[in-house]
């Protein structure tokens, strides 16, 4: 037992810091430092330097362009990221659907699918919730029945209604859950099918979340044809994949490297703030105090990941301890945004954000602290909510 | 980076888990804690002729098994789970530390008395005054001649009465809360004008208020250098700390597995309460707890080593094992409902030796001011 990096992982973690200070672009770089929202593009260009580098998608297979990395690297590459302040790949492509095409799908899925996952060259949603199916997923009702088309060809007719479909106006491609059995018991019935979102029938309503941004989006589909051969796994299997998927999900959710940058951030933000008696915030003992029990959690979070990293380098797939991550995880993320809005003050309240670079108020940490705050809500209801999360574990670990 | 326990490493837990099962269970305990000397010496015996673990931390130049912190953390969870009232913490982790650290030159043979299971050490220093600021000390060791006189009050030594020797804390010089002059002193139990008050402890130890009345020791006492004993001191309490948090760890373990048993055959409504969503969700956060715990033991106890990161490392976890032992002990005696409360069930056993654990070397928040002094600098 030791936490001493080899001479290799060293020389790794050099590489790969010195790799993001030469090629991270620029014209992001300046985005997020301004608070901007982020276009496609944006989101695009990192995913793009990192795939020509072949670091895109690390946990892959090889043959797809996964880098054999040992949970040692992964945990330098995504420690490294977070404190150069890297966006996050997003994790539709790379890290939901990718997987389960690799694990389940067929060998002409693969090769049509992941390799433009890997570039970048298409942008993919996820439909899993509905209006009436959140935290209890397997109750969705968007149905897709057989049909032989006029071409001869069978399909699915897929009709229903998706929601809080994250970056959906962007997207290419989406992976969808839908009832193909519906007389079957309740999770027995659902297919997973990979539906190009510019089919005929689809319509990507925009849904305004409260902090103002446009993240998720409400998916219409009505009478949408999709190639049976679109169909990941067997029909009525698709809880299955959703299930795998889900595990896959929380493994990444920790968030823990990120979380250390952003106490980080607030600490600096708590040097300059001054608090009542004209002395830094960051040494008034309830807000230090509040950091303080912070980052001790933080710590335990993080030693928690190494542990769970090593057994599943020993063979072990992410299993359901991964919800603890990702309840322990989500928590401290909203307590950072909370402890941040706290730090900001008086300038946590400015709302601009249509209102052009040239109107902003108050310190530039300040800004979009409110927003942050709001909008990290989420956290603890997406990916199966924490209480869901709460269910699985006593299911799952504790069998009760 | 590497999380794997080594073969030997796993064998000494099989070792010690398969001993503790034969000859410790919870009514064997029982028997020893509530006799005359509370705890039965043929364990200590056992432990170090049948087992040979009294030597685990030791290198085997020294006659031990070549182990260090870890082993102490393997040893340290099985004997929480187990409820092991024998002196192991302040012999072998305090004891066998300070000799090992100081370089003193008795230290081999008491060392290997260690391992032998003939030296048992208590380590006497906390005072009636001084809360948890190790070097707030009292008592006083005076020059005379060529050794010292001791004169003081030590404040619940624990394990004081089934000791063989006594290391102490004594002022050497400076005030009374100086970092500088403070030393450290090996005295044998039984010398002359070593007074002491035995008395059992809520958690089933024994312990002893010790009084040194012109307790005269020879030069060959001191351990360390005179007047610069208090970093030798933090440095052995926080590996205390962290072996202490490996003892919670696994009387956490049984606090939780215990509840979870309990609440699949408690029927209430006619339905086993572990069917009932509320306390699922306690018992889950209970599980994270402990499963924070033992990666908060992990962590301090490999960066023991780290001089730099040591106190910041022990003080975190410390902080994590605190709440957790709150929390987790107080919510299995609520989940057993009123068998939670009496005497019979094991758990209220538990209950109590981990609200000790919580406050030992330091409760709650003396390690949250001793991180954020360690993490932000003094407040101007």
């Amino acid at each position: 037992m030791n936490l001493e990096f080899s001479p290799e992982d060293l020389a790794f973690r050099d590489e790969v810091r010195s790799f993001i200070e030469q090629n991270y672009p620029e014209s992001l770089r300046g985005k997020q430092d301004e608070g901007d929202d982020l276009t496609k593009e944006d989101f695009l260009s990192w995913h793009k330097v990192l795939a020509k580098k072949g670091w895109v998608a690390p946990s892959w297979p090889k043959e797809w362009g996964g880098c054999d990395w040992t949970s040692t690297q992964k945990y330098i590459f995504s420690e490294e990221t977070a404190r150069a302040d890297a966006i996050a790949i997003l994790p539709f492509g790379v890290a939901m659907v990718a997987p389960v095409i690799y694990t389940f799908g067929t060998q002409a899925q693969k090769e049509r699918f992941l390799p433009k996952i890997y570039n970048g060259e298409e942008w993919w949603c996820q439909g899993y919730s509905e209006p009436g199916a959140g935290s209890d997923l397997a109750s969705l009702k968007t149905k897709a029945e057989r049909i032989t088309g006029d071409d001869g060809k069978e399909y699915y007719l897929v009709n229903g209604q998706k929601t809080w479909t994250t970056l959906a106006q962007h997207a290419d491609w989406g992976f969808f859950l839908v009832r193909t059995d519906p007389t079957a018991k309740i999770q027995s019935g659902i297919s997973f099918l990979l539906i190009d979102m510019k089919s005929p029938g689809i319509e990507v309503r925009r849904i305004t979340t409260l902090e103002g941004g446009h993240e998720v989006n409400e998916v219409w589909l009505e009478n949408v044809k999709v190639p049976v051969e679109q169909r990941v796994f067997e029909e009525n299997k698709g809880w299955t994949c959703a299930k795998f998927l889900l595990a896959h999900e929380r493994s990444g959710i920790a968030g823990v490297a990120r979380s250390k940058r952003g106490v980080e951030k607030v600490r600096e933000m708590a040097s300059t703030e001054l608090n009542d008696d004209g002395t830094p915030l960051i040494q008034d003992p309830a807000f230090k105090r509040k950091v303080a029990e912070l980052e001790i959690d933080l710590t335990a979070l993080e030693f928690t990941e190494l542990r769970t990293l090593a057994s599943e380098s020993a063979g072990k797939g992410p299993g359901p301890e991964s919800s603890l991550l990702k309840i322990k995880g989500t928590e401290i993320q909203q307590r950072l945004t909370e402890l941040a809005l706290e730090a900001a003050g008086h300038y946590g309240s400015p709302y601009l954000r249509d209102a052009g670079d040239n109107a902003r108020i108050g310190p530039d940490y300040a800004v979009g602290r409110a927003g942050a705050y709001f909008n990290t809500r989420k956290t603890s209801i997406y990916g199966g909510s924490n209480e869901i999360q709460r269910n699985i574990i006593a299911k799952m670990v504790l069998g009760l | 980076m590497d999380f794997n326990f080594t073969e030997e490493q796993s064998m000494l837990r099989d070792t010690v888990t398969s001993f503790l099962q034969d000859r410790y269970d919870f009514d064997k305990r029982r028997k020893m804690i509530t006799s005359e000397a509370g705890r039965d010496p043929a364990i200590w015996e056992a432990f170090a002729n049948e087992l040979g673990i009294l030597g685990a931390p030791f290198s085997e130049d020294l006659g031990g098994l070549g182990g260090g912190a870890i082993e102490n953390m393997i040893v340290m969870e099985e004997f929480g789970k187990a409820l092991v009232v024998e002196p192991y913490l302040g012999t072998v982790v305090i004891g066998g530390g300070l000799l090992k650290h100081s370089g003193y030159a008795g230290a081999a043979d008491l060392i290997g008395g260690i391992i032998e299971g003939k030296v048992i050490i208590a380590f006497a220093y906390a005072e009636p005054q001084g809360r948890y600021t190790w070097s707030d000390l009292k008592t006083t060791a005076k020059k005379d001649g060529s050794g010292y006189v001791l004169n003081g009050h030590k404040a619940v030594v624990i394990g004081a009465p089934w000791a063989t020797h006594l290391i102490v804390t004594a002022r050497t010089g400076g005030g009374q809360r100086d970092e500088g002059g403070v030393s450290v002193f090996i005295v044998e139990k039984g010398a002359k004008g070593v007074v002491t008050r035995d008395y059992p402890t809520v958690d089933g130890q024994r312990a002893s208020e010790v009084y040194f009345e012109n307790v005269s020791v020879g030069a060959d006492a001191l351990i360390g250098a005179e007047g610069a004993g208090l970093p030798l001191v933090n440095k052995v309490l926080d590996e205390a700390a962290a072996a202490s948090c490996a003892e919670a760890v696994g009387a956490m373990r049984q606090l939780h597995t215990g509840t979870l048993e309990y609440a699949r055959q408690r029927k209430q409504f006619g339905v086993p309460i572990a069917s009932f969503q509320v306390l699922q969700h306690r018992m889950v956060d209970m599980f994270m707890n402990v499963e924070q715990s033992v990666s908060m033991t992990y962590m301090a106890t490999i960066k023991l080593e780290d001089d730099a990161e040591r106190a910041k490392a022990v003080s975190a976890a410390k902080v994590q094992i605190g709440k957790a032992c709150k929390f987790v002990g107080q919510n299995a005696i609520q989940i057993h409902g009123g068998m939670g409360m009496t005497d019979e069930l094991a758990i209220g056993h538990y209950f109590k030796r981990v609200t000790m654990i919580e406050g030992l070397y330091g409760s709650v928040d003396h390690h949250l001011r001793r991180y954020e002094g360690l993490s932000f600098g003094k407040a101007a």
